[in-house]
């Protein structure tokens, strides 16, 4: 009699099947069609590479997209330093001075709309007469992503056992060895998953590099933003097909390093 | 106990970096978009009068102080291009947070009650668009949404309508990125606390007559409380201050508040305007941030 509450009904079935449609049928449409040789957009004229070729050869965009790899890869490697470290002194530090705030501080950005993050900063390199290009982008996306790796690192360190710092520690271990020998190779998984989304998420952004870049180095999101103003074009479909490949490839390495963690015996986080 | 002072005095010092990061380029900014907010409108590079030098001590503070303008608040409250699209913000991130929990609940209830190995596959299969470019995704839309796009030829073909109907550049073409782009947002919070809700009880509802429908309503959706007010802020928050989906999407009638930001700050290059927007807009979100920031403390405190 009872066993019924839990089981899956119709309903649940469709809610679920339509869900994951509209989830994934527009990227797929948008594969699909960068595939296409035709050069309007909606018209289908066969199969053909045509688009990537045109995008080899687009020096703009591949200066653009040279930026946007490099601005990611900098950005993602010092938030995972900056990151990891916060996560450390919320979860096994005691309280401190300023502790509300600083995990205020790194919540915040988390929800706060990119305009204002994005308006805030290039106010504060105009203050300090910095100049605007890759430095100043790569520091924006680094105080954005800090936060994304700090919640991450932080879930895995809160789940993980103490005991096992305390045993290192009563073997002869400083508290920092114990750290990098104990504790650190069981949150690497999650640390290289924080990375990730670092690299990700400055990788997708359009707001906030629009408003710290200068003249003459445009990441690849403002580019294909501006190019999306003027109207669709097959070679945008072709560079939104490699971005995507790309991230999917991230994904597949940062679910196997969360197995990988969750495998070692500890849940693993979420993201 | 002993081992815990130990553990803590290092890791307190692990925080000394990144604290002092988000100071000087999450805080202090803050405190210029202030300090510009309050100041004249100049054309001129930087486009905006400075108000303070701290090298001249308190004289000028003082002096400074005196200086201050409100004239870029005033501004923004005697124009109703600010008024209409702080209520557009507003009235969109409402509707699009409704629309949001009418598709993502039945999708998280869903994904609740699967099979427990499945569950991890479907988490993925929501966590994945996440991770994909968020601008890619709204581009994929344009795609699908314009004239002789998909959307319109499977209309046709099937004879649903007779002529293309206009998509993009509409109210509804805005609505759907928005809802698309937020979807995993709404799911993840709401299935984290449906997962987790103890069977037993559907179970005793059942034993006492209830009817399935009636348990969902009597027990379920009142113990989700939390995850659907967490859904909620999560996705309300952000869509506030949205700028690109509106930009892509939306037609050119009204805007919401980022775009006035944006356009104030590239287009008119108003930079003091742009930054009393930007503290009117802040202002908007200080009552769900708090919000938000006390359920999530509720639902740590439950962890714990």
């Amino acid at each position: 009699m009872a066993r019924h509450v839990n089981r899956l009904s119709p309903f649940n079935i469709t809610a679920l099947a339509l869900g994951v449609a509209f989830l994934y049928l527009p990227i797929v449409i948008l594969v699909i069609y960068s595939f296409n040789a035709s050069r309007l957009v909606t018209v289908w004229g066969g199969w053909s590479l045509r688009w990537y070729q045109e995008f080899f050869n687009d020096r703009a965009m591949l200066d653009a997209a040279w930026m946007s790899l490099r601005v990611g890869a900098v950005s993602a490697t010092i938030a995972t330093l900056l990151g990891t470290l916060a996560a450390v002194g919320l979860v096994r530090g005691e309280r401190f001075r300023g502790r509300t705030l600083f995990s205020g501080m790194l919540y915040a950005p988390l929800v706060m709309p990119e305009v204002i993050t994005g308006l805030s900063l290039l106010l504060l390199f105009v203050a300090l007469n910095a100049e605007r290009g890759f430095w100043t982008v790569t520091i924006a996306h680094t105080t954005l992503t800090m936060c994304f790796v700090t919640v991450v690192v932080q879930s895995r360190l809160a789940s993980l056992d103490r005991s096992l710092e305390e045993a290192a520690m009563d073997l002869g271990c400083d508290p920092v060895q114990a750290f990098v020998r104990v504790t650190l190779p069981l949150i690497l998984p999650a640390i290289a998953a924080g990375w990730m989304l670092a690299f990700t998420l400055s990788l997708d952004d359009v707001v906030i590099a629009s408003f710290t870049t200068g003249p003459g180095s445009a990441t690849l999101p403002i580019r294909i933003y501006s190019e999306v103003r003027l109207g669709v074009k097959p070679e945008i479909n072709a560079i939104c097909t490699i971005v995507i490949a790309l991230i999917a490839v991230l994904i597949v390495i940062a679910s196997l390093a969360s197995k990988l963690s969750s495998a070692r015996g500890e849940s693993a986080a979420p993201l | 106990m002993s081992t815990r002072r130990i553990f803590a005095q290092p890791a307190r010092y692990a925080a000394i970096a990144p604290y002092l990061w988000m100071v000087l380029f999450f805080l202090v900014p803050f405190v210029f978009v202030l300090k510009i907010s309050l100041s004249q409108t100049a054309i001129a590079q930087p486009p905006y009068v400075p108000v303070f030098d701290l090298s001249e001590g308190w004289s000028a503070i003082k002096a400074a102080f005196a200086q201050l303008s409100f004239d870029n608040f005033r501004l923004l409250i005697s124009d109703s291009l600010y008024i209409s699209s702080y209520l557009r913000s507003v009235v969109v991130a409402v509707t699009s947070t409704l629309i949001l929990l009418l598709i993502g609940y039945p999708i998280a209830y869903g994904m609740a009650r699967l099979p427990q190995r499945w569950q991890p596959i479907a988490m993925m299969l929501v966590i994945v668009p996440f991770w994909t470019s968020f601008l890619i995704r709204i581009y994929a839309w344009i795609n699908i949404l314009q004239h002789d796009g998909l959307l319109n030829k499977v209309l046709l073909a099937l004879h649903l309508v007779s002529s293309p109907v206009v998509w993009l550049s509409t109210d509804t073409a805005m609505y759907l990125g928005i809802v698309y782009s937020y979807l995993p947002f709404m799911i993840l919070p709401l299935y984290a606390t449906l997962s987790k809700m103890d069977s037993s009880l559907l179970e005793a509802a059942a034993d006492l007559g209830s009817s399935p429908r009636q348990a969902f309503w009597l027990v379920t959706f009142p113990l989700s409380l939390p995850g659907v007010g967490a859904g909620a802020l999560l996705c309300f928050i952000p869509i506030i201050g949205e700028f690109v989906i509106p930009d892509l999407l939306a037609g050119s009638g009204s805007m919401m508040i980022g775009q006035t930001l944006w356009l104030e700050f590239f287009t008119n290059k108003d930079w003091p305007v742009a930054a009393a927007a930007a503290v009117a807009l802040l202002a908007l979100l200080v009552p769900p941030l708090l919000l938000y920031d006390r359920l999530q403390r509720r639902r740590l405190g439950d962890a714990k």
